[in-house]
């Protein structure tokens, strides 16, 4: 076992999920796996396929449970994706599970033309994504899948940010005919406040007019917690949004904000080009609404090294670095 | 319907002469290469492919998945022939909104999978007959090759997994016309010994004459060995069929001119005139 990853929050912002009531929940790849071996317990068509990383998938008790069920294609992503996508053709529900960073860009031209434009229904499983592996560093991390896959028609994207998201993603994508790409990261997180998770639509985990945080995956707990300590510090009422369908976005979700709130503050465990603040500027650019605005994401560099925690501390993905660029926002003349 | 080899000959200056008509037609096209797959075509789908418009969706039909997508005309011809849209479709080839797109597309009736970019057929022929394997289901899954495609890394990514599964419900078919777009593939990228490659990878291997009906019938007729992926080199000529598009690699996309056109046809009715075919 390797040591503990630093925890990915302050004492200020464990404090802060504490008068929140929040419960530390299980990393989500690993809620991801175990719904990923109930689906496939109950139908034999429920195919996942890995390369070499049922290990690093937390995939190894489904490998022993069904090994009829499991395809290991080695270290060879395109040959993971292209399989994957015929397998699907002949009728198999595949869930094909490999490193966001490799999957994403090794294969994606198996992506674009096997899945997405062959409309083989695969649900492509990103694991350990964006700076997840933190200090291993550049060629590990994936801050760039957004980006690229927002460009391929026919193709949704989903990050959970907890648990309950995560596994309702799962079961979405099993039974959904369609290309879907999940994205998880590995850090245990806590669980916000239960609601519904609908495809193509924004949670909404915390209502306020002053500031919105729309955030996606593993940010939308920094958000919240920022969120929480706006309200007891400032008297600023946030609102937050888990948009973890990235694709189709929610636009009516991110219109509400612009024309209901005084700031919008979109998060991601992304570049800040071609991400989640990208694809929300967009529409409200469109709309003719005006609203001060702020990207918190990963600028255009290679990250520091550091942990994910280092890393999303660096850039202002956390609690406290959104707190600054909230009050800075708030605060603009 | 059985064909001897006399009728699929014919067959095959009767697909030439459409092929040449609808890239003329459209302006555009993979002249040379789909010269050169053309009769591997209609071994497949006149002798061996179990086929049809009418199963088309059946789980157990053959599968057949053209990864030089590149020679789209080819199959486009021979899927009208076998009935899977209306012949006179083929003049909208590349025309605004058609659906005949100048790479295999499912939108037309007949096509297995979406395929262009090079090295993507084996994959997911691959996985095609794994899903077979799991499900004891009777089909075979044929995928066409390009030589020069084989420079892709892909191929040998999917090659692996072929064998490592024993993947005996799969037929590989390399079109080996030895040309691409800047020259012969050995200048290009050699990938010779082609077939010491596939049988170190843990291929059943097998050459034929790629304009050889007896020859293509006999090695793609039936598995070439259990437990173990096959492959067919198929020794072909670019551009066969019309004397001065043979082994000249220009004709890779070339439109041939009016007067070319009306040479090539020449050449292609005289053939079917000796088939006993008049126009």
């Amino acid at each position: 076992m390797s040591a503990p990853a630093p925890s990915m929050f302050s004492a200020e912002a464990q404090q802060t999920a504490a008068r929140l009531g929040l419960k530390m929940g299980r990393p989500n790849l690993e809620v991801f796996a175990d719904a990923l071996l109930e689906l496939a317990r109950a139908d034999r068509n429920v195919i996942t396929v890995t390369s070499d990383s049922r290990g690093s998938g937390k995939l190894t008790a489904f490998g022993q449970a069904l090994p009829n069920q499991i395809v290991e294609m080695g270290i060879a992503e395109q040959n993971l994706v292209g399989v994957a996508a015929g397998l699907a053709s002949a009728g198999k529900n595949v869930f094909a599970v490999s490193p966001a960073c490799f999957l994403t860009a090794r294969a994606l031209e198996q992506i674009k033309n096997d899945v997405a434009y062959s409309d083989n229904p695969v649900t492509l499983v990103g694991i350990s994504a964006g700076v997840s592996y933190g200090a291993l560093g550049t060629t590990h991390h994936s801050l760039h899948d957004f980006a690229a896959l927002r460009a391929i028609n026919n193709l949704t994207i989903i990050a959970p940010a907890d648990n309950f998201e995560t596994r309702a993603a799962v079961e979405f994508a099993a039974a959904a005919q369609q290309p879907v790409y999940l994205r998880f990261g590995k850090a245990p997180l806590y669980d916000l406040p239960a609601s519904e998770f609908v495809c193509g639509r924004a949670r909404v985990v915390r209502e306020g007019t002053d500031v919105a945080f729309i955030a996606s995956g593993e940010t939308v707990i920094h958000a919240m917690l920022a969120a929480q300590w706006l309200a007891e510090q400032h008297g600023i009422q946030s609102r937050v949004l888990s948009m973890a369908t990235i694709k189709p976005l929610d636009a009516a979700a991110v219109l509400a904000c612009a024309n209901e709130c005084r700031a919008v503050i979109t998060v991601e465990e992304h570049m800040v080009y071609g991400g989640l603040g990208e694809a929300c500027a967009g529409v409200i650019a469109q709309s003719g609404s005006g609203i001060r605005f702020k990207f918190a994401g990963i600028p255009d560099e290679y990250t520091v090294t550091g942990s994910q925690a280092d890393i999303f501390r660096h850039y202002g993905i956390s609690m406290e670095g959104l707190v600054e660029t909230a009050l800075k926002l708030m605060t603009l003349e | 319907m059985s064909y001897s080899d006399q009728q699929l000959a014919r067959k095959s200056w009767q697909y030439r002469r459409r092929l040449l008509e609808i890239i003329k037609h459209a302006g555009a096209g993979h002249t040379g290469g789909s010269l050169s797959c053309l009769d591997i075509l209609n071994v497949l789908y006149n002798r061996v492919l179990n086929v049809a418009l009418e199963t088309f969706a059946h789980p157990h039909r053959d599968r057949y998945v053209q990864s030089k997508g590149h020679s789209v005309e080819a199959l486009f011809v021979v899927l009208a022939d076998k009935g899977f849209f209306p012949e006179s479709e083929l003049d909208t080839l590349c025309q605004y909104q058609s659906h005949f797109v100048g790479h295999p597309t499912r939108k037309v009736p007949g096509v297995e999978q979406n395929t262009g970019a090079l090295g993507h057929g084996l994959p997911i022929s691959v996985g095609i007959a794994l899903a077979g394997k799991m499900d004891d289901a009777p089909y075979r899954v044929f995928t066409l090759l390009g030589d020069g495609e084989l420079a892709e890394g892909s191929n040998w990514e999917a090659a692996l997994a072929a064998a490592h599964y024993r993947l005996d419900n799969l037929t590989a078919i390399v079109d080996c016309n030895t040309l691409q777009i800047t020259g012969h593939t050995r200048d290009v990228m050699n990938h010779e010994p082609l077939a010491e490659k596939f049988a170190a990878f843990g291929w059943a291997v097998r050459h034929a004459n790629g304009h050889d009906f007896a020859e293509l019938s006999d090695a793609l007729s039936a598995p070439l060995e259990r437990n173990k992926p096959g492959v067919v080199i198929a020794d072909t000529t670019k551009g066969k069929g019309v004397s001065f598009m043979e082994n000249v690699a220009k004709w890779h996309h070339g439109v041939p001119n009016d007067e070319e056109y009306a040479k090539a046809l020449a050449e292609i009715d005289a053939a079917l005139a000796e088939c006993g075919v008049t126009r």
